[in-house]
């Protein structure tokens, strides 16, 4: 028995490139990667605050540099990003809470992405509203 | 026999005494529409090479013993059948992120200790005479911890699970679902015993959110939805004790 012991030699095998083994593992990445783009978008605002703060001139500056074409190709593809960001945590958010009943039935796992959805898509609209609304 | 098919099964090989490294063995194997990589596997050892060392048991995907890497996804050997692997060779491999002790054998050791480490039974909330007769459970009662009840410790998710592989003393998901299952029981009193392996570093919050153990789990028992409810329960139960300071057992 101590003879069998002796002669094991568990081979630990390496995790380098391990998100680069499986597709699943490659999406996760992608998720996790479009949280520069959450934080670009926040550095973008804070940006704005700053400008706001300094006086008139310094904030219509900002609103210019905000309307050239690599601002608009930036907020396009910032914005791509965050839209794999929602779809992506949406997907996952099922997992997160505990098991709702609703008269005795489960709620489904995609149920819960699609309110996630539809809240989105309503606080969006809100939001849409409001700015317009604030501009006239 | 009609079906004369053949498939080319490329196996990951490791003998602790002769090997440096594992590597890659090749066999040409028959089958049909009904052959399992199981049953291929039993026909290498049976007829071409007797060394090769795999773990099975039951052949109908309830022991949980024969989980191993098919094409590199997690996956039971008895319950993955050859006619489903498109492909000219299939690639088998020891379950990914465990220590390969020979062939497609992987250690276990580590996994059990968790396992125990959860207790992993019914612990009375308080204690109850035989007399008293059974506990009375309502379908609700069990909806609520059912699917977490069936996992049959094959460690799939483990092998699906990134963070496990970086970090081999995150509890893991397999564990952490089953101590969810038991914690979830209206019948168990042992919350607080296992609250503190849920609250550690390597509990739940080590978890990263991959999703890939559910996915690959073959019996639905769904360990990320477990594990990540449990982020806000142990959320939950540490703000729990800045009210009730006497809420943790000592």
């Amino acid at each position: 028995m101590s003879d069998a012991a002796g002669a094991r030699r568990p081979y630990v095998r390496s995790m380098r490139g391990w998100w680069r083994r499986d597709p699943f593992f490659a999406r996760y990445m992608l998720r996790e990667a479009t949280s520069v783009a959450v934080l670009a978008y926040a550095l973008v605002l804070t940006v704005g605050l700053v400008r706001l703060a300094q006086g008139e001139a310094a904030w219509n500056g900002w609103l210019a540099a905000l309307r050239s074409p690599w601002a608009v190709l930036l907020h396009l593809l910032l914005f791509a990003a965050m839209v794999f960001h929602a779809l992506s945590w949406f997907e996952i958010m099922p997992k997160t809470l505990p098991a709702i009943f609703i008269g005795g039935r489960r709620l489904s796992a995609a149920t819960i992405t699609r309110s996630g959805w539809a809240a989105t898509v309503l606080a969006s609209i809100a939001l849409c509203a409001l700015a317009w609304w604030w501009r006239s | 026999m009609v079906d004369q098919r053949t498939i080319r099964m490329q196996v990951l090989r490791y003998h602790p005494q002769r090997d440096e490294r594992p590597a890659w063995q090749s066999y040409t194997v028959p089958f049909t529409d009904d052959t399992s990589i199981l049953q291929a596997l039993l026909y290498i050892k049976d007829e071409i090479d007797g060394t090769l060392s795999f773990r099975w048991s039951c052949r109908m995907a309830i022991c949980g013993s024969c989980g191993m890497m098919i094409n590199g996804k997690p996956r039971l050997a008895c319950e993955t059948f050859l006619r489903d692997l498109a492909a000219d060779a299939v690639r088998i491999e020891a379950l990914a992120h465990f220590p390969i002790e020979r062939d497609l054998i992987v250690s276990v050791g580590e996994f059990v200790a968790k396992l125990e480490s959860i207790k992993p039974y019914l612990i009375p909330k308080e204690p109850r005479a035989l007399a008293a007769g059974e506990y009375l459970q309502t379908p609700a009662q069990l909806a609520r911890y059912e699917q977490f009840s069936t996992c049959i410790n094959c460690m799939l998710c483990y092998a699906a699970c990134p963070e496990y592989g970086l970090n081999t003393d995150f509890t893991g998901p397999g564990v952490l679902a089953l101590l969810h299952r038991y914690n979830a029981d209206s019948r168990d009193g042992g919350r607080a015993e296992r609250m503190p392996i849920v609250n550690a570093e390597e509990g739940v919050w080590s978890c990263m959110a991959v999703g890939y153990c559910s996915e690959v789990c073959p019996k639905q028992v769904d360990p990320a939805h477990a594990v990540n409810q449990n982020k806000a329960i142990s959320a939950g139960d540490y703000f729990l004790h800045f009210l009730k300071p006497k809420h943790r057992p000592p």
